[in-house]
């Protein structure tokens, strides 16, 4: 198996810088800034309005503290528990998913590197179109909101693919300007005993800035997770079972609904 | 068209139902001569089966004619009349590949449910819980039959629906049984049950060697079939101590080959009983396992314990260390139906076993709830209640 390093550029410049020496210095996301300043603010206000007592001391202490967090983004108990929301505002959502395919390697390799093949496997892709050797125009259809999945919004991007090697790897990645940075690779390695295909995949998306964005993007990402587990699981279907097996559309004794 | 839905715990109701239709490329349609019950059956009666929805069209076990095929089925045409495989395969999985359908991974059309309880997700099953795919049943004039090429089997002249029927489960399932306890010439082989399954393993284990098959149930009318047909020795396990008569009949030794056909709903006596009951009506325990238990302690030393009869969760007071100490060989499963039906059909085509004789009652499908009951509680001396469509 390849070992593979990812770095995620930031979108544009007007993202946070990614050196060490801030990275050291900040560890909490702006939304988290914001929130801390406030709140900081308001437990002060409060604390201050009932000094004399111990629940008056103790408000202003740690209002002073979240307001102190809020103005350096940095949070030692952040720190200490080694998390870091300032820098996961920039990366990427990214799943990584396994699956073996009982298939010689060229075959399952074929099939995803044609790239028209993708939305018959992967759930929320209308379509794939190859418009030169390395480019492509995606069009998906994306659920408007995590909890309702009718409302569907058309979003489409271009995409090059940037490394491939015949029957081992692929990676792509959207254009700048896309309305969601997304990414992706795959590769395609033997099985121990040579009669079968382990493909592993890794998708990505950045997304878009602000913060009402990554706040959905936080939301949507163990859906995410299970979506990308189930789409390769639709891919092995396809290349060994030639078809995804379902029931709906079967009879069944519910009247309000057909399986 | 009409179909049995199951409704609830002990309820199942005969509908009108939407005809079925082509899905995928590789489906067919059956219009259903003959579809039986079966013991699993009563473990979705029961509740016992977690994923049942009200309204879920049951039955796993049938033949009939082809009336539709999918535009890749190509072994198969319209006026075939087939026996199908209660159990589902792809062909094209590395399970399938290695003749273990029952392990097909790609069959299963919602295999979130299997994957999540048993770390992997395993074949889709016929009206059995949307935890084994969720397709709709085989008690019903016509059914949508996926995977059609490696699910139907072509009933050879001669062979009647009767005798064809009991090949897609109930002898397969038996054989299989038998075929995992690994009989060698001349064994002595302890069957748990004398149900269809039971007795069909009784047959398999002749044909597979045996030198003397003994049954055990609580019912005289199945210990009598088991005699009768099966050539079996028989104990009633409501009047002897079923691991001390082992002993007597094997001079102190004890059976080679041990096969459960029972499972999860296992019935017992005495303490033992009361213990298991209470466990699982709290739901402590989801299983049963009182022949399991009995059938470790009644091995020999060295021997296999052979498991068939269907378990769904976990089981307690497991006699593991005896287990252990004795050497045992333990092999189970969910039949691999495709690969003995051919076989088997050949068998029955031959003769040398009719499994007909476990149909004793043939019923309309308006007749679901009490043909059921009747399996259930095992009056009017039913074997199997068989639901014929098509009159």
């Amino acid at each position: 198996m390849a070992n593979t390093t990812k770095t995620f550029a930031p979108p544009d410049s007007k993202g946070e810088e990614k050196n060490e020496s801030t990275k050291h210095f900040t560890n909490v996301g702006t939304t988290g800034r914001l929130l801390s300043l406030l709140g900081g603010a308001a437990l002060v206000y409060n604390g201050w309005n009932k000094k004399a007592s111990v629940l008056g001391k103790s408000l202003t202490t740690v209002g002073t503290y979240l307001m102190l967090r809020g103005i350096s983004g940095f949070c030692p108990v952040n720190k200490v528990l080694q998390i870091d929301t300032a820098h996961a505002d920039t990366e990427g959502f990214e799943v990584t998913t396994s699956v073996t395919i009982s298939k010689p390697r060229d075959e399952v390799y074929q099939f995803w590197r044609k790239l028209e093949n993708l939305p018959k496997f992967m759930t929320y892709l209308e379509e794939v179109r190859q418009t030169d050797g390395k480019r492509s125009h995606w069009v998906a259809k994306v659920p408007r909101n995590v909890t309702t999945k009718e409302k569907l919004a058309t979003i489409a991007w271009d995409a090059q693919i940037e490394q491939e090697e015949e029957n081992s790897h692929i990676t792509w990645r959207s254009l700048p300007g896309s309305e969601v940075e997304n990414s992706g690779e795959v590769h395609f390695t033997d099985t121990l005993n040579s009669r079968g295909t382990v493909v592993r995949a890794t998708l990505s998306y950045h997304p878009p800035l602000g913060i009402a964005g990554q706040l959905a993007a936080k939301l949507l990402n163990p859906a995410f997770k299970e979506l990308v587990k189930q789409d390769v699981r639709r891919f092995k279907r396809i290349l060994e079972a030639v078809e995804i097996p379902t029931i709906i559309g079967q009879p069944s004794g519910r009247k309000d609904e057909k399986y | 068209m009409k179909a049995i839905c199951w409704e609830g715990i002990n309820k199942v109701s005969t509908e009108r139902v939407p005809d079925p239709s082509i899905l995928n490329p590789r489906d067919a349609i059956v219009r259903v001569f003959l579809s039986s019950v079966c013991g699993s059956d009563l473990h979705l009666l029961g509740g016992y089966i977690p994923a049942m929805r009200a309204g879920d069209i049951i039955g796993h076990e049938f033949m009939g004619e082809i009336v539709e095929v999918g535009p890749e089925v190509k072994k198969l045409k319209k006026g075939d009349r087939v026996v199908v495989c209660s159990v589902l395969s792809c062909g094209g999985c590395e399970f399938c590949q290695r003749e273990e359908y029952s392990l097909c991974d790609n069959s299963n059309a919602e295999p979130e449910w299997t994957e999540k309880a048993y770390g992997y997700p395993v074949a889709g099953i016929f009206g059995y819980s949307h935890a084994l795919g969720g397709y709709a049943g085989s008690h019903a004039e016509y059914t949508r039959i996926p995977f059609a090429e490696n699910t139907c089997f072509k009933v050879p002249d001669g062979v009647s629906n009767e005798s064809a029927l009991f090949t897609s489960d109930a002898f397969p399932t038996g054989y299989m049984a038998a075929d995992f306890a690994g009989i060698e010439p001349g064994d002595t082989v302890v069957v748990w049950g004398a149900g269809g399954v039971g007795l069909m393993a009784m047959h398999s284990a002749w044909l597979l060697g045996a030198g003397r098959v003994i049954a055990i149930d609580q019912y005289p009318y199945r210990l009598e079939q088991a005699r009768v047909r099966a050539n079996a020795e028989t104990l009633n396990f409501k009047e002897v101590d079923v691991l001390q008569a082992l002993k007597d009949m094997t001079g102190g030794r004890g059976p080679d080959r041990c096969i459960d056909c029972v499972g999860m709903e296992a019935n017992s006596t005495g303490i033992e009983k009361i213990y298991d009951y209470a466990k699982q009506y709290a739901r402590l325990q989801n299983d049963r396992p009182a022949v399991l238990r009995q059938a470790i302690m009644a091995c020999r030393k060295g021997g296999t314990v052979s498991i068939i009869g269907v378990y769904g969760g976990f089981v307690d007071k497991f006699p593991m260390g005896a287990a252990m100490n004795k050497g045992l060989t333990f092999r189970m499963g969910q039949q691999f139906g495709q690969r003995y039906i051919p076989k088997l059909l050949d068998i029955v085509a031959k003769g040398e076993v009719d499994p007909a004789y476990l149909l004793t009652h043939k019923l309309s499908l308006d007749m679901g709830q009490e043909g059921y009951m009747m399996f259930k509680d095992k009056t009017n001396n039913n074997m199997r209640s068989v639901f014929a469509p098509a009159g």
